[in-house]
């Protein structure tokens, strides 16, 4: 029983993290229909300005995710007004655009912070072990499990309960007709993608204690988050916590048993057969054709 | 503009020609690819990866190899000619290694190349040195049970890395091991040549088990690890996993004094990318460390920092970088200028020995593989290691150790 109950809450650990990574992509590609390949680059900027924050100005990684979540935002949103704003009548062309966009950024910071790997210092306080339910876990992880938690209520607080957000559901339902009723799509989309890097760059900034820093970081997180979108479904917020609790828990349980080599296969495959039978993923909402 | 029958066939004669003439230029060059040291010049090829995942690594090594050229250059060179590096970026990609290698040996005619770091891209550029009969110098640790005549190995080799390290383990820490590995060829041997060895002491391992390279999720593991209660965590994770295995080991609350993790690949470089905090506690066994007090090392880490940069680390990979290069200069100085070609080199190089910064070492002439000695330390919360265990003897190479019916010599494998 204490074996079941440890391997799900370490599950839900590992779920915190995908969903973390995938939040700020699901956004993007499920309002925007913009396939964002440069969503790791984002993460692994987010997680270089934790570095540099706590390397030359000697901040904590809890003071630095603030600004790092504006820094790597301000970038996303000049990354939209430069590229992605030009490209909205043909989405497919975004994939080669941002793909290109994280190949620079990753030279750009292997050419300025150099290939070696780094490493930010975990919180003082939680570099420790606590117990939940007779278990011990990493009192870290369930900063970051509640970090998901609230970062998720805000997102979803943005979309459903603000204005923007309003705006945000309508341009997405009729692009053209909302235009017509004078909403601004284009500085909503600009804000969308800021948004969305920001998400990204904070979960680099939070992963980055656990995990090593380096310029080719990002590449293993965008398509982790890729299946934690298309298994949920687009434009699903909720889908995507459903499919990130699922191959969180399922990565956990198999690694357990087995190993991760054959948890991560086993994965892939359970995500190729979900596809095949449920192409619209897990949980899509319904929408009006 | 119509073209004549006749000027086509000109053009063409005379384009084969030019072809054949740069293409196979043993034909017409007399001697071609035995007289490789024209003009006081010796050519030798650097292969290690400056980009790409490894550069991170194979950055060092190179660094070591170039310090080594230069110091040998700028103290007259070898009978007076000058060793000249040709540095290729084989950017991580084995693919990549070979066509270089090919480079270097068939149009930069190099006498030798010094290179790579995984056994990937070692594998990659084998055939090469075998079809041109050529010589390759190879720094790093690996997991044996390779027997060539064109490879110089100056890392060291299971037997050397563990034969001291899994009986002190056992005596201090108990019998049950978790082995924990990357998942590829070099955990899998060390992982058996590690079972014989506690099959002989009568130890015990509770749990084996690899991670797909680039692994950084390792919660599930440490829930293993909790429930199996090891004594020793036996680690052959390589590359940024090592850092993450670290540091997810730490935040767990696991402590290393009663389950510390023992590896055969956390060298100083690795200890300064997860932080001295997270390694602190853990064994390391290998030839070489940082800290190791001799003349010889002095002068190599001052001369690095001094040439690199004062923050920068060296470690058991790049001090045979270093040292393989002064090993070749002393094969070559037996040679006259006209004989300098690999062969000549690897005979030359059989049996010699020199003071390393590690101590004395030497190629043993039957297999091709160096004498060494094997340390095993503690890494500290300041990013160094303390060595507490020096090996009293000079250990012999054994690439075959794991498998007692076979044995590497000067004339290939041979099973008994």
């Amino acid at each position: 029983m204490d074996i079941v109950l440890q391997q799900l809450i370490t599950g839900l650990g590992i779920a915190a993290v995908l969903l973390l990574v995938a939040l700020g992509l699901a956004i993007i590609y499920g309002t925007m229909g913009v396939i964002n390949l440069a969503h790791g680059e984002f993460v692994m900027l987010g997680a270089y300005g934790a570095w540099v924050l706590n390397a030359y100005f000697g901040l904590g990684l809890l003071a630095s995710l603030p600004l790092v979540f504006l820094g790597v935002a301000i970038l996303g949103w000049l990354v939209e007004k430069g590229v992605i704003r030009h490209l909205y009548e043909r989405p497919l062309d975004t994939i080669l655009a941002t793909w290109g966009i994280g190949v620079m950024l990753q030279q750009i910071v292997r050419l300025t912070a150099g290939g070696e790997l780094r490493y930010v210092q975990m919180p003082a306080a939680l570099g420790h072990s606590t117990t939940i339910l007779g278990v011990d876990v990493s009192a870290y992880r369930v900063f970051i499990f509640l970090t998901v938690v609230v970062l998720f209520a805000v997102t979803w607080l943005l979309m459903y309960r603000t204005t923007l957000g309003m705006k945000l559901r309508a341009i997405v339902q009729d692009r053209s007709i909302a235009n017509c009723f004078g909403i601004n799509s284009g500085r909503v989309f600009g804000l969308t993608f800021a948004y969305g890097a920001g998400l990204a760059g904070l979960a680099g900034a939070l992963v980055a204690p656990l995990k090593s820093v380096s310029p080719e970081m990002g590449t293993g997180y965008v398509v982790d988050a890729f299946f934690v979108v298309v298994l949920g479904g687009v434009q699903s917020l909720f889908g995507t916590v459903g499919s990130a609790f699922l191959l969180g828990e399922l990565t956990g349980v198999i690694a357990y048993i087995r190993n991760d080599t054959i948890a991560k296969a086993l994965v892939l495959l359970a995500i190729v057969v979900l596809i095949r039978f449920r192409p619209q993923g897990l949980f899509a909402v319904r929408v009006r054709s | 503009m119509a073209i004549k029958r006749r000027d086509f066939l000109k053009a063409t004669a005379a384009t084969g020609a030019v072809a054949a003439a740069a293409g196979f230029p043993h034909i017409w060059i007399k001697d071609y690819g035995l007289a490789r040291a024209a003009n006081g010049e010796i050519k030798v090829g650097v292969l290690f990866s400056l980009t790409g995942t490894t550069a991170i690594i194979e950055e060092s090594l190179n660094k070591a190899t170039i310090l080594a050229i230069e110091e040998i250059n700028n103290a007259g060179g070898i009978n007076g000619m000058k060793i000249v590096p040709i540095v290729e970026d084989p950017a991580s990609d084995p693919a990549t290694f070979a066509d270089k290698a090919r480079k270097l040996v068939v149009s930069d005619q190099c006498v030798s190349v010094f290179g790579s770091y995984t056994s990937a891209s070692r594998k990659a550029v084998l055939p090469v040195f075998e079809r041109r009969n050529n010589l390759y110098w190879y720094p790093t640790l690996y997991e044996g049970r390779e027997c060539s005549k064109n490879v110089i190995y100056t890392g060291a080799v299971p037997n050397q890395q563990q034969d001291e390290f899994i009986p002190w383990l056992f005596k201090n820490f108990g019998p049950k091991f978790y082995l924990i590995g990357s998942n590829y060829i070099y955990p899998r041997e060390e992982n058996n040549y590690c079972k014989k060895l506690l099959a002989e002491l009568g130890g015990e391992v509770v749990e084996e088990e690899y991670v797909p390279l680039g692994h950084s999720e390792f919660s599930s593991v440490i829930n293993k690890i909790r429930s199996t209660q090891p004594n020793v965590i036996f680690s052959t994770v390589v590359g940024d996993s090592v850092v993450a295995l670290h540091r997810q080991y730490r935040s767990a609350g696991l402590d290393p004094e009663k389950m510390p993790m023992a590896s055969l690949t956390t060298s100083e470089n690795e200890v300064a990318a997860m932080g001295g905090d997270a390694a602190a506690g853990h064994f390391t066994s290998a030839p070489y460390f940082m800290v190791h007090q001799s003349p010889e090392n002095e002068k190599f880490v001052e001369a690095y920092r001094k040439r690199w940069g004062a923050d920068k680390v060296t470690h058991f990979v790049s001090e045979p970088s270093y040292f393989q290069v002064y090993l070749f200069k002393q094969a070559v100085e037996k040679l006259a200028p006209s004989d300098i070609t690999p062969e000549n080199i690897r005979e030359a190089v059989k049996g010699e020995e020199m003071i390393a910064p590690q101590g004395r070492v030497r190629i043993e002439p039957e297999n091709l593989h160096t004498w060494l000695w094997p340390k095993i330390a503690v890494a500290k919360s300041d990013g160094q290691f303390e060595v507490l265990v020096e090996s009293s003897e000079w250990i012999a190479p054994d690439p075959y150790a794991a498998y007692p019916n076979q044995q590497c010599t000067a004339s290939g494998l041979v099973e008994s």
